[in-house]
């Protein structure tokens, strides 16, 4: 008796249940929109007031309020996570104190700015002065920053929970991980949580690199990351990034390959960005 | 090709056995690098006394490994070389932390039992609705406002002492998808209106004079999209006609500067307008609800994320005509805000602010003559984004209850 229900079960364990769902939407939306068509002549007014709207480039003193020196500080951000990142140390930006913007002849833009940084993990904040240069001209040029008079804030030491974490994966365990970091409710198992640090200075370099002044990028979310074999002494990986780009709202997806050790810090050795994925097509799985 | 064998007799044991402890059994992940490891894993299957329970076959390899077998199998991976790591390290812990995370996300009975410090679901949210209007029968109702793109209802909480057709104060929540600390700070600020009704001086004077309607889900269809398919959905689920992408930006959809700068005539983009202002039906029927009732005084639509308090206007650089105002207020909601956490917002307009952005709700209801026209954009500034934790959507509720209470007020003392 057992065994037959046991033999049922296996067979319908092997049954895949393929459920399709598709959407219908209705027709037509509600009819009530073609009874009242919005006012036309005010539309008109609107449209072209906006149409106006160049994007007027800010010039001379900004306020540190507005986007185009918030925009510009996030640079620095990236920067100061690229160059300094670690799985223990990660930047963000706290404030923008003063900001001022030049027309530099004919090779671009350049804003001087003072900013207030703080380092995550050890929730400690300190003033910097920051110069960020966008080129201009058809060349897709990366942006350029300098940072000084930010020294403490860079000194933090990490280094023995970096040491720990560079001999444990280095012979030891392997990371691999299909969850996504944070999951949707944004919940990182604590193990995970230095390499979705890592993760993001990764993906500190290409959010520097794409950055314009018509940008403000962060990363909403590492949609998976594996170790590979270590190489000359580095931890090598590969990785999935969602971004965020704030003004376009849209979500461009990478894929990384990078080498990190406490020595060398955060090394990019490819970068490729994938294409937008039209909705239509229902995922795989979902996450 | 499964080897059905062992899978027979996982099966086995999984329906005869009694329940075992696994107290102390782990799991892990074998990686092995080339069929000679994977041969190498196999033979300790043939090793009954070993007891592994191997869940996963296609490598990595998952299997179960009781406490009495630890140290035996970790010293013939390691002796052999063979990559593995622990995913699970205790997995009677685990499972009982299941059991216990399930019992307390059972759906709540009321509004006192509901878990306001968790994310939930959209079927969550309406009943959540409906125990709070059953509970508060004098001050809550719900009325259906609408249907969105794929039939939900679009509902609308009152909160009302009475009166007819009182001046009213108007929040929503949820209008872009993915910002699930403003649905989830919605449910928050129902509760608090209730609990704070003939509590809080301020509120009780609001209310005995006001009446406050709250959408917590604009956008339900969406929102359902983000726990089942894309956690990043932004737009309605709108099928554009000609287009293989779906769904239009209901924040760009309305008459304020309709197609300008600032949303795009591409389906494909995240800032879709739509095909004509007011095209979507989540949209069209706050507009609907707003022209039929007549008498809304504060309009506030909240958003995440950036922390920032914004006005009009989004679609042009001309100032509000009461600017000076609504910059002045706007402060006063961010210090209250900033009181209880020390949460740093910026304010000013939206196209100075953050972008110009046609098409965008307090636009449109400025221009209507609701003068105290807000957008929230709330927690964080980027480091989780919109996948902000959960833990952080009560303290993120409180604080903006504040700033929500400063403009609520200011709008009941300046009546216009």
């Amino acid at each position: 008796m057992g065994l037959r229900r046991a033999i049922v079960l296996v067979a319908l364990m092997e049954v895949t249940w393929s459920l399709n769902v598709t959407t219908i939407g209705p027709e037509t939306v509600s009819t009530d929109a073609s009874a009242h068509p919005e006012p036309a002549e005010e539309n008109t007014e609107q449209k072209e007031a906006a149409a106006a709207e160049e994007d007027v480039m800010a010039t001379g003193e900004l306020n540190p309020n507005h986007y185009p020196a918030q925009r510009a500080a996030k640079l620095v951000q990236h920067y100061l996570n690229a160059r300094y990142g670690s799985p223990y140390k990660l930047f963000g930006l706290k404030e923008v104190h003063s900001g001022n913007a030049e027309e530099v002849a004919d090779s671009g833009r350049k804003y001087q700015l003072e900013i207030s940084v703080h380092e995550i993990i050890s929730n400690t904040k300190e003033k910097c002065s920051a110069e960020v240069f966008f080129p201009s001209g058809a060349k897709q040029l990366s942006p350029q920053v300098q940072v000084s008079a930010c020294e403490e804030i860079l000194k933090l030491d990490a280094k023995s929970e970096e040491q720990a974490l560079y001999q444990q994966y280095k012979t030891n365990k392997t990371v691999r991980t299909e969850e996504r970091l944070p999951d949707s409710y944004g919940h990182i198992d604590p193990e995970m949580t230095p390499f979705w640090h890592l993760s993001i200075v990764a993906s500190s370099f290409i959010m520097l690199k794409e950055s314009t002044e018509n940008t403000l990028y962060n990363v909403a979310q590492v949609a998976n990351i594996t170790q590979l074999a270590t190489e000359n002494d580095q931890l090598k990986f590969d990785c999935h990034v969602l971004l965020h780009e704030m003004v376009s709202q849209e979500i461009p997806q990478w894929k990384l390959l990078f080498t990190w050790s406490p020595a060398e810090g955060v090394k990019v050795l490819h970068t490729e960005q994938l294409p937008h994925v039209h909705e239509f097509e229902k995922r795989a799985k979902p996450n | 090709v499964i080897d059905r064998a062992p899978f027979f007799l996982f099966l086995w044991k999984k329906i005869f056995s009694k329940d075992p402890v696994l107290v102390m059994h782990q799991v892990f992940r074998i990686v092995p690098k080339d069929d000679v490891q994977l041969a190498l894993v196999r033979v300790l299957e043939d090793i009954l006394d070993l007891e592994l329970d191997f869940w996963r076959w296609v490598t990595p390899v998952d299997v179960r490994v009781p406490s009495h077998s630890l140290q035996v199998v970790k010293t013939y991976l390691e002796n052999h070389c063979i990559k593995y790591f622990t995913m699970i390290k205790d997995l009677q812990a685990l499972l009982d932390e299941e059991q216990r995370q399930m019992k307390s996300i059972a759906p709540a009975g009321n509004t006192d039992t509901f878990h306001y410090t968790t994310y939930h679901t959209l079927s969550e949210i309406y009943s959540f609705q409906d125990m709070l209007v059953a509970e508060n029968p004098k001050l809550v109702s719900k009325t259906v406002i609408g249907q969105s793109y794929e039939g939900r209802p679009l509902n609308v909480l009152k909160f009302s002492t009475g009166g007819s057709n009182r001046p009213a104060i108007w929040i929503d929540t949820g209008i872009h998808a993915r910002e699930w600390v403003t649905q989830a700070s919605g449910i928050v600020f129902a509760k608090k209106i209730v609990t704070e009704y003939g509590t809080d001086s301020a509120v009780t004077e609001i209310l005995n004079r006001m009446d406050v309607f709250l959408e917590m889900v604009v956008n339900p269809d969406g929102y359902h999209f983000t726990h089942t398919n894309n956690r990043m959905w932004r737009k309605n689920r709108k099928q554009n006609r000609g287009s293989t992408c779906v769904g239009v930006d209901l924040n760009r959809n309305w008459n304020a500067g309709f197609g300008g700068h600032g949303s795009s005539n591409n389906p494909c983009s995240e800032i879709y307008r739509g095909t004509r202002a007011h095209s979507e039906p989540e949209v069209k029927s706050i507009v609907n609800f707003v022209r039929s009732h007549g008498n809304i005084k504060a309009f506030i639509s909240i958003h995440s994320y950036s922390q920032m308090l914004l006005f009009p206007y989004g679609y042009t650089r001309k100032p509000a005509k009461d600017q000076a105002e609504l910059d002045q207020v706007a402060q006063k909601a961010i210090t209250a805000l900033a009181s209880l956490y020390g949460t740093s917002y910026r304010y000013g307009s939206i196209i100075t602010t953050i972008y110009q952005s046609s098409g965008g709700s307090i636009d449109w209801t400025y221009n209507q003559g609701i003068k105290y026209s807000y957008t929230f954009e709330l927690r964080d500034t980027g480091h989780f984004g919109f996948i902000l934790p959960a833990n952080q959507i009560v303290p993120t509720a409180n604080e903006t209850w504040l700033a929500l209470k400063v403009i609520m007020d200011h709008t009941f003392k300046n009546p216009y």
